[in-house]
């Protein structure tokens, strides 16, 4: 039977050629739409909200906003490909007890050494690709939705986490390491340095092509012949390691290895990541939009805090603009697309 | 005594394209109506119109004497019209008795009434000779069997008519005598019944009347004992030739099976595809491929691009062995543009130069990271771009889903292109797509094929491939029927040889 109406339907959808696009839509597809958001709330809160402009705090804001920038940039690249990766903050307490565990002067069995400080670094990380592999080969060989994938491994990672240290944290780590942490000498360049070369990767590179085309239809990318099991595979590895290089700069601050790090963040990975334009639904998203995302989530964080809001009115202010920035994605996808 | 559905003067059109045109009938109680007609003569859409998912441009429907105008499939369902679907419109996690009384469960308050629903499915079943325990699940039971359960449907809904879409495409030969004797009881019952099909001579074995569609216009109606086979095939084809097509390389008549091969497919088999098929593409041949629906054309190209298995026999390219994934068969110079740009042809939300891009992307790359030499794929794109002329008005940055039809198809064909293939495998190529265009991509496949390229042409449109093609193969349930050498077809042997024996 012909299928005439049906056909219909795609012309009707597609008819439009010359595009009309008013400044709203325009605005609303911008990257820079979120750091003119930030640049408002910033204007608006400061003069009510004592210490908010002041240098030590802008120094401070910065310095936080480092570690939870690299952990999103690798929920970026997940969610281009369409998939989602929930187990980053337990890959941040995994890997950093496990780094922890090697290098401290009390415990790690490579306490004192000179080269405790570079191994440890590079088990961390090569700990955080593991996970990402494991998470990515779950998702393409079984084919199992990456929602339960990675939830399942955050739960197990996190309960693991806590049994390798008995629920202490771990302390002794060596200077070398910690120095890292100095927020603005350090965390800030590693985090700018990471953001640049996955902008470059993601704009410029084969990779970040296919990326996005899998991220849009991995049917069409499959039959273009574009490696796609072992894009997406790649797109979890790297997720793996950005938590893992994160998970660096928090451990570093804190000076200790902690079971529980970075449990409280995963809504803010995510969230940041959305409110900066990098779509649910696969195929969109810019690490230039994910870094106004985290300056614009850690800037409300800062602000409301510095105007002594409970930690329980924050989270509901919080949820409340991820929830806007979700639905804004979707109004982006739904309706002004086309 | 006044018919029980009366069609008068319908004319239906999508976007000014005419799809039914000034359609009159009247279909009376107690008789079988076979409606007969090509892919895309507008049977699909009189039938969305009868059940109330399309509404009528233009004239007038009454049912039982009434106006009537249904609004949405309910409507069609409440005034006593039923459908059985082509493809099975049956939820295979529920059981049957809860397929059967999906919109009007027997309630008690908020809640269904699990006694009385299993006694009416009881009874209902065994109006179509069913067997079967209600509280079966539906994905255990036989395509003919969902087929005797969506009738059943049908029935449970006391529908006075029913309209069967090619209910037999997926039944055996005694699931068809079944069908066919339930529906000679339906009609003694003096329901009225419409029956779609491409199988002409079960239309002619088993209806009263026939009317034929050609065009969205009725070409031939009347009692079925006034038609032969031959006639309702050249009713349904009977169309001219407009000078849509390019001319074939005519310097010399070259005979095309002598030139060199160039895909070999040798006894390729897969259980419910294909069985045993062989045949071989030379360069510089346009080879046609006919059949109806679900004969296993789009499956075959499938197999052909590595995209889906096949148990036993070889495919060769150039006398080598092609295996592989789809990335590796590209490689070897192989393209496929596929059935639905939707589906799998385009990613439509990303913009015109990146779907141009995806597939030679790798060929624009310098080392160590990959990275894109944007100059040198940018200069590619523009000159593809003029190649298959996209109209200049369309942005490269563009989203791809906002350009029409033509323009969409176009820029898949551009992506194949860049790859310089040696081998394209075109399946429907111009499916809803306006005339320009089309034969816009009817000369780039001519040139293709003139340049030394071997190019295979899955189409449901007799004209397209008769126009288009050296050569025509015809399949019908996964086997190849017929081998017709062109350029002067015989379009009647051609439909002749793609419909079921």
């Amino acid at each position: 039977m012909g299928s005439e109406p049906a056909e219909a339907m795609t012309a009707s959808s597609t008819n439009h050629e010359p595009r009309t696009t008013n400044a709203a839509t325009r605005l609303l597809r911008s990257d820079s739409l979120v750091l003119l958001l930030s640049a408002i709330l910033f204007a608006v809160l400061a003069p009510f909200t004592d210490g908010l402009a002041s240098a030590d705090n802008l120094a401070n804001l910065l310095g936080n906003m480092a570690p939870l920038l690299v952990v999103a940039i690798g929920q970026t690249l997940v969610l281009i490909a369409g998939g989602i990766d929930l187990s980053v903050t337990s890959t941040i307490a995994l890997t950093s007890v496990v780094g922890a565990l090697s290098m401290s002067a009390d415990q790690g069995w490579l306490g004192g050494s000179p080269i405790a400080m570079p191994a440890a670094v590079l088990i961390m990380l090569a700990l955080g690709a593991v996970v990402g592999a494991a998470n990515g080969l779950a998702v393409t060989r079984l084919q199992m939705p990456a929602f339960i994938v990675t939830l399942t491994s955050m739960m197990f990672l996190s309960g693991l986490a806590v049994w390798l240290t008995a629920s202490k944290p771990v302390f002794g780590l060596p200077a070398t390491f910690t120095v890292l942490g100095s927020r603005l000498l350090f965390a800030l360049p590693i985090a700018a340095a990471l953001a640049g070369f996955a902008h470059l990767m993601l704009t410029r590179s084969l990779f970040g092509r296919w990326l996005r085309a899998v991220g849009f239809n991995p049917r069409t990318a499959r039959v273009s012949g574009v490696p796609v099991d072992a894009v997406v595979l790649a797109a979890y590895i790297a997720s793996g390691l950005f938590a893992a290089a994160a998970s660096v700069l928090y451990t570093a601050r804190l000076e200790t290895g902690s079971p529980v790090l970075g449990q409280r963040i995963l809504l803010d990975v995510i969230g940041a990541t959305v409110i900066g334009g990098t779509s649910l639904f696969g195929g969109r998203g810019r690490v230039v939009g994910t870094v106004f995302g985290v300056l614009f989530l850690s800037l409300l964080d800062n602000a409301l805090n510095l105007l002594g809001l409970s930690h329980f009115s924050l989270m509901m202010v919080k949820g409340g603009v991820i929830l806007l920035a979700a639905f804004l994605d979707t109004a982006r996808n739904r309706w002004l697309a086309a | 005594m006044t018919p029980l559905l009366q069609i008068e003067a319908v004319g239906k059109s999508f976007f000014g394209v005419p799809v039914l045109r000034n359609v009159s009938l009247n279909v009376a109680e107690g008789r079988i109506i076979g409606l007969v007609g090509e892919n895309g003569a507008g049977k699909s859409t009189l039938m969305n119109l009868l059940g109330g998912t399309l509404q009528p441009d233009a004239g007038s429907l009454r049912f039982r004497g009434v106006p009537y105008a249904p609004k949405n499939p309910g409507d069609a369902r409440s005034a006593g019209i039923g459908f059985v679907h082509q493809e099975l419109n049956l939820f295979p996690n529920l059981s049957i008795a809860e397929n059967l009384f999906l919109t009007d469960f027997p309630l008690r308050g908020p809640l269904i009434q699990r006694s009385a629903l299993q006694t009416a499915a009881v009874r209902v079943l065994k109006r179509v000779g069913l067997n079967l325990d209600p509280a079966t699940a539906v994905e255990r039971l036989s395509t003919g069997e969902c087929q005797l359960v969506e009738i059943a449907r049908a029935l449970s809904l006391e529908a006075q008519l029913i309209i069967l879409d090619e209910p037999t495409t997926s039944l055996s030969l005694q699931e068809c005598d079944r069908l066919f004797a339930l529906m000679r009881q339906l009609k003694a019952e003096g329901r009225c019944l419409l029956f779609i099909s491409h199988t002409l001579g079960d239309v002619l074995r088993l209806c009263d009347d026939v009317v034929v569609l050609r065009d969205g216009e009725v070409v031939g109606q009347g009692p079925a004992s006034g038609f032969n086979p031959a006639r309702l095939i050249s009713l349904m084809v009977g169309r001219e030739l407009t000078r849509l097509f390019p001319k074939r390389c005519s310097a010399e008549p070259l005979d095309r099976t002598e030139a060199a091969p160039l895909l070999e497919a040798r006894s390729l088999s897969h259980p419910g595809v294909a069985r045993d098929l062989s045949f071989t593409l030379h360069r510089g041949e346009v080879l046609g491929l006919s059949g109806l629906m679900g004969a296993g054309r789009t499956e075959l190209a499938r197999i052909l691009f590595g995209l889906e298995p096949h148990q036993t026999g070889r495919i060769h390219l150039k006398g080598q062995p092609l295996t592989g994934s789809p990335r590796r068969r590209i490689q070897r110079r192989l393209a496929f543009l596929t059935e639905s740009r939707r589906d799998d042809g385009l990613c439509l939300e990303a913009s015109v130069a990146d779907n141009m891009a995806l597939v030679t992307l790798p060929d624009h790359t310098r080392n160590p990271l990959r990275l894109l030499d944007v100059p040198r794929l940018g200069a590619a794109l523009s000159a593809i771009r003029e190649a298959v002329r996209i109209q200049p008005r369309v942005d490269n940055d563009q989203p791809v889903k906002t350009l029409s039809g033509g323009n969409q198809q176009k820029v898949v064909l551009a992506k194949w292109l860049l790859a310089e293939p040696e081998v394209l495998l075109l399946d429907e190529p111009t499916r809803g797509i306006d005339v320009g265009a089309k034969s816009e991509i009817y000369q780039l496949v001519r040139d293709l094929a003139d340049r030394g390229a071997g190019i295979l042409v899955i189409s449901s449109d007799l004209e397209e491939l008769t126009g288009l093609c050296d050569r025509i193969l015809v399949m019908s349930r996964g086997q190849l029927t017929g081998n017709f050498p062109g350029p002067d077809f015989d379009r009647e042997r051609i439909l002749s040889a793609a419909l079921p024996t």
